[in-house]
């Protein structure tokens, strides 16, 4: 087993991989057994495409300038840091000018009117690039958490009813391909008609993306919570019969147990296209985010746009690769077919 | 002898995408309280569908089945079912695999302390107290069927149905187990019935062997009262003509049945693949 691990794990970064796997509980012996191979060669490869990269790069002209190689996107990878601690700096700097001003003038007897004024002003930076990250986590868990509290008691009313999965295939059918690049404009027209308050708690572009997300994160979990649920051992419930346990307690005890590892692998799924999805949704909602970051970089088109694009390329994928392996830890946590092999 | 188990008259029917299916007819059967009977044939003559139907599981098309004069209409904990693949919940300890069916058993007749101690006392009774805390899956096919059988008494059945509890273990595990269940049943006096296609495992364990003839349209061919005495130690039948003597006549009627039993599956509807989990990508 050990060997088929180490060959289908070699694609995705293996230690770090390597490294959650030690956290979610299956040994360390394998670790260290194959780390020539899980290092080395994972290695070889990244340098070899490094070079490709810079070669090829080399050769291709744009009307942004040439096409950036590894160490112009590292050099632009260090100064979106650098910019982003410089403006965590001036923030700092601006709320310490504002409780100056604001001791000074609590000194001066000031009315609390005036007080409150102080107090009530904001800095107003833009967005760095670390803040459009967290941004669009936060977008992408809020539509993926919707999703999952919808999808999986469809999926478990699918899987128990064949009337009721009857009734609802066709619809899972027909909205599953539908891309989230035509879902969009509806979900802005409809956000826009239905969220009016004047004192939003979230903005409308976030609550777009979102919904948008959620949309395109229903389909996997639905679906494989429904075959999860529907094909649950028919000795286990042939067990439930004898014992004769209720309705409830059969779908508590029985039914969702055993589905755990479907409903999992559904959300898995769910989760990657989710985060696929946000950032085309975040380039043509304008919600902030890595999208948002993207476009607006094309739309600048500055020497540099190139390589920070390619910058929140990387980052986007590494971000996408580290919710997956999160999602494998969970999975691995919650299920009881320890025999079978997850990846 | 009193009848205790009435198998009246029952026949199956299915309905196959080819027509109608006659897997049984005209079974009938009256088993006494404390008997110990096995049911024999060739693979796929209907064997578990008549246990199926015992435990009601599966309802007959045709006659039914009596226990202490009541019809069976639904399963029941009081027709606890040893299956051929242990059919513990891979999620849930030892323990808490047989603790399930005596909360649902005695949930309203014993506190919690009972439950828990009744629920210890039976695993010990198949000496798997040493392994409360483990999961199906750590532990061996012999130990599993263990727990099953543990699951089942602890149900306190009136009817012990066992679906071919030991084919699926190798021949010494077989044994040990064999010799448990005799040495249970002689203390507890359950009445068992028992699938096995194990001429061997038949003699040493019934009170009669119930011998089936190939289906479709199975029934019983012929019943072998088993006059050994108990309890039975195998190294000593071994040397009793007797034993040979009933082992002969069980090979010979399946042995005179010798035309291949045509493809039917003993109990049909039942059994889908385990569809596989759609693969993630990664």
């Amino acid at each position: 087993m050990a060997a088929t691990n180490l060959t289908t794990k070699t694609f995705a970064l293996p230690w770090l991989a390597r490294a959650l796997d030690w956290l979610s509980g299956s040994g360390i012996d394998r670790i260290a057994g194959g780390l020539a191979h899980a290092l080395l060669l994972p290695l070889l490869g990244i340098g070899i495409f490094l070079l490709l990269w810079s070669a090829g790069a080399a050769q291709v002209q744009t009307s942004l300038g040439q096409l950036p190689g590894p160490a112009q996107v590292w050099e632009q990878g260090q100064r979106l840091w650098a910019e982003h601690r410089a403006e965590r700096g001036r923030e700092a700097a601006f709320s310490e000018r504002l409780d100056e001003r604001y001791e000074k003038a609590v000194a001066a007897g000031r009315s609390a009117e005036d007080l409150a004024k102080i107090r009530a002003r904001r800095y107003t930076g833009n967005p760095t690039f670390v803040d459009q990250i967290w941004t669009s986590l936060i977008t992408v868990a809020t539509g993926f958490l919707l999703a999952s509290i919808i999808a999986i008691p469809i999926g478990i009313v699918c899987g128990m009813n064949a009337a009721f999965y009857a009734a609802m295939n066709p619809l899972i059918q027909i909205f599953k391909p539908v891309s989230p690049l035509a879902w969009l404009p509806l979900v802005t027209l409809i956000v826009s008609a239905l969220y009016v308050t004047d004192d939003p708690l979230v903005s409308k572009s976030f609550l777009t993306s979102a919904i948008t997300v959620t949309l395109c994160c229903l389909w996997p979990t639905i679906i494989n919570t429904t075959v999860g649920v529907a094909t649950v051992d028919k000795d286990l419930m042939n067990v439930s019969r004898v014992l004769r346990l209720g309705w409830f307690k059969q779908t508590v005890k029985i039914i969702l147990p055993s589905a755990m590892p479907m409903i999992f692998t559904g959300m898995r799924l769910s989760l990657g296209i989710g985060w696929m999805v946000l950032i085309a949704a975040e380039m043509l909602a304008q919600n902030p985010g890595l999208g948002k970051f993207v476009w607006d970089e094309f739309q600048n088109g500055s020497s540099n746009s190139l390589a920070r694009i390619m910058v929140a390329v990387l980052v986007i994928g590494f971000i996408g690769f580290l919710l997956d392996r999160g999602m494998l830890m969970l999975q691995r946590r919650f299920s009881w077919d320890k025999d079978a092999i997850l990846r | 002898m009193q009848s205790f188990l009435k198998i009246d008259h029952v026949g199956i029917t299915f309905d196959t995408p080819k027509g109608k299916l006659e897997i049984l007819k005209d079974i009938k059967l009256d088993i006494a309280q404390g008997e110990v009977v096995s049911l024999i044939g060739h693979s796929g003559c209907g064997k578990s569908t008549v246990l199926n139907i015992v435990a009601g599981l599966l309802r007959a098309s045709e006659g039914g089945v009596l226990l202490e004069e009541r019809e069976v209409t639904e399963p029941g904990p009081d027709r606890a079912v040893v299956f051929q693949q242990h059919s513990l919940l891979p999620w849930l300890t030892v323990y808490d695999n047989v603790r399930l069916a005596v909360d649902q058993v005695f949930g309203r007749t014993k506190t919690r302390k009972e439950r828990d101690e009744w629920t210890r006392h039976n695993l010990a009774l198949v000496h798997m107290e040493h392994a409360l805390e483990r999961r199906p899956h750590e532990i061996s096919g012999g130990m599993k069927q263990r727990v099953g059988i543990a699951r089942a008494l602890a149900m306190e059945p009136k009817v012990l149905l066992m679906d071919e509890p030991f084919g699926a273990l190798d021949s010494l595990t077989r044994t040990h187990m064999q010799d448990s269940l005799m040495e249970i049943q002689a203390r507890l006096n359950n009445t068992v019935v028992l699938i096995t296609h194990d001429v061997d495992e038949a003699v040493l364990l019934s009170d009669r062997i119930v011998m089936m003839t190939n289906g479709p349209s199975a029934t019983i061919g012929q019943v072998l009262d088993v006059d050994l005495l108990r309890p039975r130690d195998r190294l000593a039948l071994a040397e009793e003509p007797t034993y040979h003597h009933y082992r002969a006549e069980v090979v010979k009627f399946l042995h005179e049945r010798h035309d291949k039993p045509r493809l039917v599956s003993s109990n049909p509807p039942q059994q889908e693949p385990r569809a596989l989990p759609l693969a993630a990508n990664g």
